[in-house]
């Protein structure tokens, strides 16, 4: 261990050997997964929807809610997610393929998201809690993202995504309360969050009564 | 930000004085590498150090509306999916890693024996590194998120990052291939080790993310090894370099056991990559990945093990310089907490209990277990050492020291156990599937409360610290060659 090849050749070695093992060889297990298709039925999942969906999904990197929310359903054996009813199946390498960036997530201080779409298919519910969260939800800690919505005046016709409002919330007569365009990409987003599609790796786990 | 210096004169001998000693030719020696090396290593110790209140600035905003959500709840650049990355990204790559960096620099002169040129090289770098940092976290601010956890910059900051890191390596090489000829000390191990491994690391993790663009889970793998190896290795090897270092040093006794040196440096090096993989247990990919990390996690006990007996052996019969010397106290803090970390991962690494902690503050606990409780106050112990010796004045305040040392450790201390057992609490609740979501947030909101407190005496620390740095480096500090201790102490000073 004196010289500095010695030194340098096991330096090299051992991380070599770490990377090689933690990220190339997974690279070449999971690198090149394809969708499921079924060519009976005429079915492919999952489905690159890209659009508002990629829009939406950069909005929620930017508001950082990858932070508090995480999208993965463990198995029965890893935690109570199927029980707290925050999908039917697991979730596995293959439902994630398309989500770039992936939010696995690490923390819940809210409730998973990865079947959010499949849970709540309204828009407004999702403005109303992005809008007051607390309002939605008592006792939530979410920010609330007014910043996210914009005040106008109605010209004519009231805007069809204007957020019904009471209260001290409510705006002034003659306005109205409507998602920005990075509101609307991010609901568009949380719409299409649903990972219940059967898959041949993951058998269905049946729901506890 | 630039730090005018006067370094320590060296005091040469008057010509037809007695011949010199050996010692104080070494002493001279000392003197005249430390005064090559002052401008380097004061220009990151001086940015880490702004950086770190920036950090403490938004970690309490982030702890604050863990538990009032409507805290600065107007303004969306401090939402706390903004704030929260801005301020572990400040803690990691503003804080951390110019400490580091600077403490690595004064390490690799002193111990290769040779005085630093090019200072130009790492003043350069210095600069390169602190853009990075500041379009980073602006960007984060301004809602610019690459999505992936520590890995947020978005790939300009990334680059010039990477470039910075570039210029302080191929330094550190050069220094290293021109070193005094005579046996490599441990430290240097861990020095060569960090100088090598973090250009791959963030090099390979970022290339994997934005220019390969792997896909899916991949992603997620890629994040997981960026991250242990970022704080467990990278991190673990310039704190560990200090804590090799300082521990002899101050207290006056020779390494314990070369032997267990040696093979707790090399354990370190061959498990610890591993240990991301735990981080991944329950996670969509196969299983062999979480069961490789948890076994890596277990085979570290045995650095642990070796590095907690070789420093007990060494500190053996100098315990009293914790109440003397505040290098000693910091570095042993330090020291103390690496051990803890380690253990608190293999715990935690165990599917038992990361069914419950996994998506729960626990996470965020170990984290600062790492950054904080051990690399920062190995840091913090390396800059008392450090800082006055390049400046030629000493701290002005040992009050000020102690103020900062108690209120750290507390701080820390106090943030840590309550995200650790915050996180049990929050997953057992969250487990227990008849409680309702609702409740199990209420639940931990007690937690959330102890954090924002750990925050205040937290400030506290940094305010004094970041005080008696500033007096020091404007010189108001005491004469240099007098030590700032806690105590006065009898014979060798530090």
């Amino acid at each position: 261990m004196k010289t500095f090849p010695a030194i340098f050749t096991g330096i090299f070695a051992t991380f070599a050997l770490g990377w090689a093992g933690a990220v190339m060889i997974p690279q070449f297990q999971l690198g090149g997964l394809q969708p499921q298709v079924d060519e009976e039925m005429g079915d492919i999942y999952p489905i690159n929807v890209g659009g508002v969906t990629d829009q939406g999904r950069r909005v929620y990197a930017s508001e950082g809610c990858f932070y508090c929310h995480s999208q993965q359903v463990r198995g029965k054996f890893d935690g109570s997610d199927i029980e707290r009813g925050w999908g039917g199946r697991r979730t596995v390498a293959r439902d994630y393929i398309y989500d770039d960036p992936i939010f696995l997530g690490s923390m819940r201080k809210g409730p998973d998201l990865a079947n959010a779409g499949a849970r709540t298919t309204k828009p407004e519910s999702f403005y109303r809690e992005l809008y007051d969260p607390r309002g939605a939800v008592p006792g939530s800690t979410m920010p609330s993202y007014r910043y996210l919505f914009t005040k106008r005046k109605i010209s004519g016709q009231r805007s069809v995504d204007a957020l019904d409002l009471a209260g001290p919330d409510a705006p002034e007569p003659g306005y109205e309360i409507v998602p920005t365009g990075e509101a609307k990409a991010l609901v568009g987003y949380l719409l299409s969050l649903d990972r219940n599609h059967a898959l041949k790796e993951v058998p269905q786990e049946a729901k506890k009564k | 930000m630039s730090v005018t210096v006067t370094p320590t004169k060296p005091v040469l001998p008057q010509p037809g004085s007695a011949p010199i000693s050996v010692a104080e030719l070494d002493q001279v020696d000392r003197a005249l590498i430390d005064a090559s090396a002052s401008g380097p290593v004061l220009f990151f110790y001086t940015t880490a150090i702004t950086w770190l209140l920036a950090a403490t600035v938004f970690g309490f905003i982030s702890s604050m509306k863990m538990h009032s959500p409507e805290f600065l709840g107007g303004w969306s650049f401090l939402t706390y999916g903004r704030i929260w990355p801005a301020y572990i990204d400040t803690l990691t790559y503003g804080w951390a890693c110019p400490a580091g960096m600077g403490t690595l620099i004064w390490l690799m002169v002193r111990l290769c024996r040779v005085s630093l040129r090019k200072p130009a090289l790492l003043v350069f770098g210095g600069i390169f590194w602190n853009i990075g940092v500041t379009v980073g976290v602006v960007n984060i601010l301004l809602g610019v998120n690459s999505g992936h956890a520590l890995l947020e910059f978005p790939s300009s900051a990334s680059a010039i990052l990477f470039i910075a890191y570039s210029l302080i390596a191929i330094w550190g090489v050069a220094v290293f291939e021109n070193r005094r000829p005579g046996p490599v000390y441990v430290s240097l191990w861990y020095l060569v080790g960090a100088l090598f491994w973090f250009p791959w690391l963030y090099g390979a993790a970022n290339l994997m993310l934005t220019v390969l663009h792997v896909r899916g889970v991949m992603q997620s793998i890629v994040v997981a090894w960026f991250g242990a190896n970022f704080i467990g290795l990278w991190m673990g090897a310039i704190g560990l370099a200090s804590v090799y270092y300082f521990i002899p040093k101050v207290t006056g006794r020779p390494v314990a056991s070369y032997y267990l040196a040696s093979i707790g440096f090399w354990s370190f090096a061959l498990f610890y990559p591993w240990l991301g993989g735990a981080h991944l247990a329950g996670s969509p990919v196969p299983v062999w990945m979480p069961t490789m990390g948890i076994a890596a996690s277990i085979m570290s006990v045995v650095t642990l093990a070796t590095v907690f007996v070789n420093f007990a052996m060494t500190m053996r019969g100098s315990y009293n310089m914790i109440y003397h010397s505040p290098t000693i106290r910091f570095t042993f803090y330090g020291a103390v907490a690496f051990i803890v970390t380690g253990l608190v991962n293999m715990i935690g690494s165990f599917r038992s209990v990361d069914r419950l902690t996994h998506f729960t503050e626990f996470g965020a606990g170990e984290l600062h277990l790492g950054v904080y409780a051990f690399f920062s106050m190995a840091m913090f112990g390396a800059i008392y050492y450090i800082a006055p010796r390049l400046v030629g004045c000493e701290w002005l305040s040992a009050t000020m020291i102690r103020l900062h040392f108690w209120a750290s450790a507390y701080g820390i201390g106090l943030l840590i156990c309550m995200m650790l057992f915050g996180g049990l609490a929050h997953g057992s609740a969250m487990d227990n599937t008849g409680q309702p979501f609702e409740s199990v947030i209420e639940m931990g909101q007690p937690y959330m409360r102890g954090q924002t407190v750990a925050w205040i005496v937290l400030i506290i620390g940094h305010a004094f610290f970041t005080i008696n740095f500033l007096l020091m480096i404007l010189r108001f500090g005491k004469p240099a060659g007098q030590p700032t201790l806690f105590a006065p102490m009898e014979g060798e000073p530090h």
